[in-house]
């Protein structure tokens, strides 16, 4: 039982990642490597906050939202001048530097030793400390992103990013300033990693430098791109498998262990096979 | 007085002068056809005009905007401009209906975010869409559409922008007969509220029908202009087209 919830709040958190890079990705159409950098500016700030003030789990989560945004409004506006190969390779470039501040900034973050000791959450005088409790605020959590991504892919704004998706030079033609578009989605996107991070440090109550590097953002990426592009009950579908991915292999019969180690082998097998065979996801309505 | 007006206006493409030292003008409230042999510039002139390729040298007046040395592509609705694409540019994976939409709703980034289409722009998109048939595709992807209507689609989604002038490249090309109709139904409809209309176009029949001026580009100068039944018999003109 205590396992099950713990899958479903790293369901919650994974879906929470998957959904917010789906506007990036698969509504945008620009493949973003970035998003475990947010996650762990989210995760880190809230860890750092609760461990050495005692403003409490919202407010520390409040403040490594906004430093999400505000470094994601930087770099977002380095990276909307480019598309297609060149925005991945930079996207790329921005998650590897985030990492490498996470490492080697040791008086805050103590490097590679990690932060152990975080806070349970308590909001409005609920301590979150069992399972039980903590799945419901991650749920409650989840599904207002949720909600926002739905209202921002049903939305005009939403439509624009599909148009940027499809031909940027011809919906500017329009009378669309694309490049404020691009960079609205990116740190909107940015501060729902934060949240999932916030999330995380605060379940977890002990992170280090290695949650948060590219192969992160790419597991995320296959979340998406396995649920499917553009489709947001994709990317709870497609956190949902990967998640149980493990559990799935112990099932039909691998060891424990070795279940374990095939998650990536497994996941990498699947992402060749949908290029192949599903390249708009399972139940995606758009191919990269 | 015309309504859009090059001066001097040059284009180059690496060795290439796609426009060389172009000066025309375009009246309001007519139909100006566009013709000349593949690789005379036409396209390229239209690319320019919608700030989509930069230009070297000239500039470009257009409704009360003086003197234009650079285009920016966002502006060109506020100019007064829409234009159509010689090679479809649709956003393909989108439902019909909403290529239409997009071109309807707010530019602002945080109007349109709060933003949820209405009855009213739904209406407006039913209108364009009905009137090139295509309000019973509207919920198919423009992928899905055959070349005759993705045509079509280009021009309802320029009709939508209700703008003063229209900049149509080739929009009849590849069309069936009753298309074709279709279309210039809607050009001859444009001019009756009073829009001005570019037509690029290669078959001289719907040139002479539709419009009331011609100009003929030839190696990005201008060969010739004035009223087609004069311009379309003169002999520099029929030699441009056939080839010395
Ligand atoms: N993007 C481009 N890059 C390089 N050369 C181009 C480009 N677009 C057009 N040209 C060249 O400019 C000239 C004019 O082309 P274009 O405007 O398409 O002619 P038209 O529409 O009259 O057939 C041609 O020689 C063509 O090869
Ligand atoms: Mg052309």
């Amino acid at each position: 039982m205590e396992y099950l919830l713990h899958l479903a709040i790293l369901f919650s958190i994974y879906a929470i990642l998957g959904l917010s890079l789906n506007l990036i990705v698969g509504y945008t159409g620009l493949l973003s490597v970035t998003h475990a950098a947010f996650y762990g500016i989210g995760a880190y700030a809230t860890a750092l906050l609760l461990i050495k003030t005692d403003i409490g789990f919202l407010m520390s989560g409040l403040i490594g939202i906004i430093l999400a945004a505000i470094i994601a409004f930087l770099i977002g506006m380095v990276l909307s001048k480019f598309d297609g190969d060149y925005y991945a390779l930079g996207s790329m470039g921005f998650c590897i530097i985030a990492f490498s501040v996470f490492l080697n900034w040791q008086d805050l973050t103590r490097g590679p030793l990690g932060l152990p000791g975080i806070p349970k959450p308590e909001i409005f005088g609920i301590e979150f400390s069992t399972s039980a409790l903590f799945v419901i605020l991650a749920a409650v959590i989840l599904i207002a992103i949720y909600f926002a991504c739905r209202c921002i892919a049903n939305s005009s704004f939403g439509r624009v990013l599909k148009t940027i998706r499809e031909d940027e030079q011809a919906i500017q033609v329009f009378g669309y300033s694309t490049l404020y578009f691009k960079l609205t989605v990116f740190v909107i996107s940015a501060m729902m990693a934060a949240v999932a991070g916030s999330l995380f440090a605060a379940y977890i109550t002990y992170i280090d430098p290695s949650t948060f590097t590219i192969l992160e953002s790419v597991f995320v990426l296959a979340i998406v791109i396995l649920g499917g592009l553009a489709n947001l009950r994709g990317s709870l579908l497609g956190a949902l498998l990967l998640i149980m991915l493990p559990e799935i292999l112990r099932f039909v019969g691998f060891p424990g262990e070795i279940a374990g180690q095939m998650r990536e082998l497994t996941y990498g097998a699947m992402l060749i096979a949908l290029m192949l065979w599903r390249p708009q996801g399972l139940i995606g309505e758009y191919k990269l | 007085m015309s309504i859009l007006e090059t001066k001097k206006l040059t284009k180059r493409f690496d060795g290439v002068v796609a426009i060389n030292g172009l000066s025309i003008g375009i009246e309001a409230e007519t139909i100006t056809g566009i013709v000349g042999p593949n690789g005379s510039g036409k396209t390229t002139l239209i690319n320019v005009l919608s700030g989509m390729l930069p230009f070297e040298n000239g500039s470009v007046r257009v409704n009360n905007a003086e003197n234009l040395r650079v285009i920016r592509p966002r502006n060109i609705p506020l100019y007064g401009i829409t234009r159509t694409f010689q090679n479809i540019r649709l956003f393909e994976q989108m439902t019909v209906l909403d290529n239409i939409m997009v071109v309807l709703t707010k530019r602002n980034v945080f109007s349109a975010l709060f933003e949820r289409h209405t009855a009213y722009r739904l209406k407006q998109a039913e209108d364009v869409l009905r009137a090139v048939n295509l309000w019973e595709k509207r919920n198919d992807l423009a992928i899905n559409l055959s070349y005759g209507q993705r045509k079509l689609l280009e021009i309802a989604r320029a009709l939508a922008m209700q703008s003063d002038i229209f900049l149509l490249d080739e929009p009849f090309a590849g069309l069936f007969p009753e298309m074709v109709k279709t279309v210039s139904g809607i050009i001859k409809d444009l001019k009756d509220h009073r829009k001005t209309v570019v037509l690029i176009e290669h078959n001289m029949n719907l040139i002479r029908e539709l419009c009331d001026h011609v100009i003929v580009m030839d190696g990005g100068v201008l060969l010739s202009q004035g009223v087609p039944e004069r311009v379309l018999a003169e002999k520099k003109v029929i030699e441009a087209y056939l080839g010395k």
